[in-house]
């Protein structure tokens, strides 16, 4: 049968090949480059599927074990740090294991593009002693993602399944079947042997895994999408094999280099593909270092691949060099690319292809990434920076948009850490140097993943800090997802907005407050209000976030007014405010109409203007 | 046209690349060709530099274009055109929009970034070079939101995208909110009249 073919986002791809191997419950946390998969699942679902936003990805993982222990598919979807936070309950998992297919998507994001560390999830494959798969393109993503089910059904264990970026977010012509596999949860039978992990039956479990886990690796030597690839040269001296190992986009890479290069390269190359780095497949590896004298390994992140080939040829007696991030031979950190990929078979055969096309190149902007124009967050560090003024202050801050509150001329971010750890990095620098005040600004979906636990320490253990929640009443980073304050469901339900300024109070915080960031006034008096007081305080600045909000109106500069002090472009650092000679300038394009500019000019000279830019 | 045709579409995040490279992408995927693509999301989005890789043709493997391959450079921004100059190849088209997109940065250190130091680089250095008037567009349809329309159709027009005019409507019929149709398709209509 032709099967048809789909447009799609690796995400949606793993989406998609979830739904059709009949997944029952997804439960997920946003995060950048895995927050589309989820999405997906929601907005393609036939109403047989539960999906939810859980608070953070500990719950996420938790809801579907309990879901899997009664028999149902589960996907369970985050970034890799979010791995971090799920940990506690994958250990334990790996040795209780499942009874319905769980996989656990955990993208990892090489360079790193969107994220805090550089980790690898096949490590935390092999330390949980988890079966995981490393898809290298959104075609094998899809197919991959059934298989992924099989295998967890077949050895009763959570499986993890780890994209990166450039698979996550690289869009392609996907054949996708349509047909749905119905998988009927049994429910959950009592069996207090197998779901209540103890120390005894852990030692035990510890063992069958130990056992089984060979037995997987055998397995997946003949896994469809690990294999050995030949690419012969024509006219190349016979057996003479370029060795080369790649995983996951790497092989694309590699593929992609190797078709670049042509005739440059003058050997036959034999590629070893490995899909699943852990329980590695050694039976396939043992075939491919056969008569090998020297193995290249293309991989991101952590030379994983790199290790367990040199483990085998130390096993095996074989007297073969492994090249790759260890020696030097390829980069340690850091995105491959085609290119790094040539630069390497350049060094490595002594070649030379490519060229510099860098010439005379002007100097081009730097452009990092700055908060958006109107956005709440500005006002906010803004409101505080002013109430702050000529105090010893601490800022910190948080995971979010509002990380960029770091870049000049804000500079209000001087810790991030990683979710919720503003509230309590503040804790332990108010201990050392009691002197200062502590601001520790969170946003809302970052306070309900893991801020309320770091509130209640600083209540309970009497300390002394300003919490700021940034409400933006979104999920603003990863593109806009609901979270408990929001009031709605990914089943698309309306459900109790749970209220930060209610809870705050429950723990009983000295002083709660909730402001508009945009009525700067009102907005620095409320912060120095509770700086002036002692104990745990708290200023809530609630606004929308402006992609999910419309603009008001406009602003714009009058030439007359303007004195050129630039105090709008020195002080706020808004992507509208622009310099035009000695005078400032709004861009129309860009302005959302949040007027804090109008409230920082000291000549009045900002106007609200008509949709062509005219001044009223 | 070659086997496999780059598209690189470069620019400041919010310009709107992603919906660019999904609509050479639908008109691509009509034809029964196979795409590959790579995108930004995430931080850099937020005024940040973004690219968009597209790659149609068979048998392409990786979703980033090799440097030195890329048979056109849609760029949103004249910094983004030359900071990506380097994936063009050789005799390769660019267009690009004439409007500079000024940092934060360059307000605050007052560098005077205006976009015309790059434009006189890509004129002296670009053969097959399509400036195009970000202002007089905006004036002709009234609004900033067609700019990624606009490039689209310049590039279609010069034959390095390997899609026609009809192709490109229609794939915007398909993919851009209908209320939004009538200001797009005027879009390619004044590309395609400009002399």
């Amino acid at each position: 049968m032709e099967l048809k073919k789909e447009f799609l986002m690796g995400n949606e791809a793993i989406a998609l090949g979830a739904i059709h191997a009949g997944v029952n419950l997804v439960a997920g946390y946003p995060g950048t480059p895995s927050t589309e998969i989820l999405e997906t699942v929601a907005k393609r679902n036939n109403g047989d599927i539960y999906v939810e936003w859980s608070v953070n990805e500990k719950a996420a993982l938790e809801v579907a074990a309990g879901a899997s222990y009664a028999g149902a598919r589960t996907l369970v979807t985050m970034k890799q740090v979010g791995l971090n936070v799920a940990s506690d309950p994958l250990m334990s998992l790996a040795y209780v294991g499942i009874k319905g297919g769980m996989v656990i998507v955990s993208a990892d994001d090489p360079g790193p593009i969107s994220s805090q560390t550089e980790q690898d999830t096949r490590h935390f494959a092999a330390f949980a002693k988890l079966p995981v798969f490393d898809p290298s393109s959104p075609e094998e993503a899809y197919d991959m993602i059934g298989d992924a089910f099989e295998y967890s059904e077949k050895y009763n264990t959570p499986v993890l399944f780890r994209p990166t970026t450039r698979v996550c977010h690289g869009c392609a012509s996907v054949k996708v079947n349509e047909n749905i596999k119905k998988n009927v949860p049994e429910g959950f039978i009592k069996d207090t042997q197998r779901w209540v992990i103890f120390p005894r039956t852990s030692y035990l479990n510890h063992l069958k895994i130990e056992n089984r886990n060979p037995k997987i690796g055998e397995d997946f030597s003949s896994y469809r999408f690990n294999w050995i690839e030949d690419c012969p040269k024509e006219g190349a001296e016979s057996g003479n094999w370029l060795h080369i190992a790649a995983s996951g986009i790497s092989y694309a890479y590699l593929k992609e280099a190797l078709k670049c290069m042509g005739d440059n390269i003058s050997r036959n190359v034999r590629i070893l593909k490995i899909a699943t780095a852990y329980p590695f497949p050694e039976k396939l590896a043992l075939e491919f270092l056969k008569d090998a004298s020297e193995v290249l390994v293309f991989e991101e992140l952590d030379p994983v691949v790199e290790r367990e080939l040199v483990y085998i040829c130390g096993k095996h007696n074989l007297k073969v060099t492994v090249k790759g991030k260890s020696d030097g031979t390829v980069q340690a950190a850091g995105e491959n690319s085609v290119e790094s990929v040539q630069s390497v078979l350049n060094s490595l055969l002594n070649i030379n292809y490519g060229e510099d096309v860098s010439g005379d190149i002007p100097p081009m902007p730097a452009r990092p990434p700055v908060l958006c124009a109107g956005c709440p967050h500005r006002a906010s560090f803004y409101a505080v920076k002013q109430a702050a003024k000529g105090k010893k202050a601490v800022f910190s801050g948080d995971i979010g948009c509002y990380t960029l509150g770091n870049s000049q001329p804000l500079d209000m971010v001087d810790t991030c850490l990683c979710m919720g750890a503003d509230v309590t990095i503040a804790q332990g620098i108010h201990r050392i140097e009691p002197d200062t005040l502590n601001f520790a600004f969170i946003g809302d979906s970052t306070f309900f993943a893991s801020g309320i636990t770091g509130v209640i320490n600083a209540v309970y253990n009497k300390t002394d800090m300003i919490l700021i929640v940034l409400d933006n009443s979104t999920t603003a980073m990863t593109g806009h997802q609901p979270h408990p304050g929001t009031g709605v469901t990914m089943m698309k339900e309306i459900s109790q907005k749970i209220s930060i300024e209610n809870i705050l109070k429950a723990i009983g915080l000295a002083y709660v407050k909730t402001v508009d960031p945009f009525c700067l006034e009102e907005a620095v008096a409320a912060v120095k209000e509770a700086a002036g007081k002692d104990g745990v305080r708290a200023v809530i600045f609630k606004s929308p976030c402006i992609a999910i909000s419309k603009p008001l109106k406009k602003f714009n500069v009058s030439k007359e007014d303007c004195i050129g002090c630039k105090k709008c472009i020195r002080e706020l650092g808004c992507p509208a405010i622009v310099r035009n000679g000695g005078k400032v300038e709004i861009e129309d394009s860009l302005c959302f109409g949040c007027g804090l500019c109008t409230q920082v000019c000291p000549k009045g000279a900002i106007c609200s203007s008509d949709k062509e830019g005219n001044l009223k | 046209m070659n086997s496999v045709n780059n598209c690189l579409l470069c620019g400041v995040g919010g310009q709107g690349t992603v919906l660019a490279s999904r609509l050479i992408a639908f008109a691509a995927m009509e034809k029964g060709m196979d795409v590959r693509t790579a995108e930004t999301i995430g931080m850099a989005q937020r005024g940040g530099c973004v690219a968009s890789h597209v790659r149609v043709g068979k048998n392409i493997d990786s979703p980033l274009i090799p440097k030195g391959t890329a048979d056109v450079i849609i760029a949103f921004e004249p910094a983004e055109a030359v900071r990506c100059i380097s994936y063009l190849k050789k005799g390769g088209t660019v267009i690009v929009n004439d409007k500079a997109v000024k940092p934060v940065t360059a307000a605050l250190m007052d560098s005077g970034y205006n976009g015309e130091e790059m434009l006189d680089y890509l004129k002296c250095n670009i053969e097959n070079l399509t400036v195009i008037n970000g202002d007089e567009i905006y004036g002709k349809c009234g609004s900033f939101k067609v700019l990624n329309t606009v490039l689209l159709a310049a590039a279609a027009r010069s034959g390095a995208l390997g899609i026609s005019k009809e192709e490109l409507e229609s794939a915007v019929l398909k993919l851009v909110p209908s209320r939004f149709h009538e200001i797009n398709l005027k879009a390619i209509e004044i590309v395609y009249e400009n002399k």
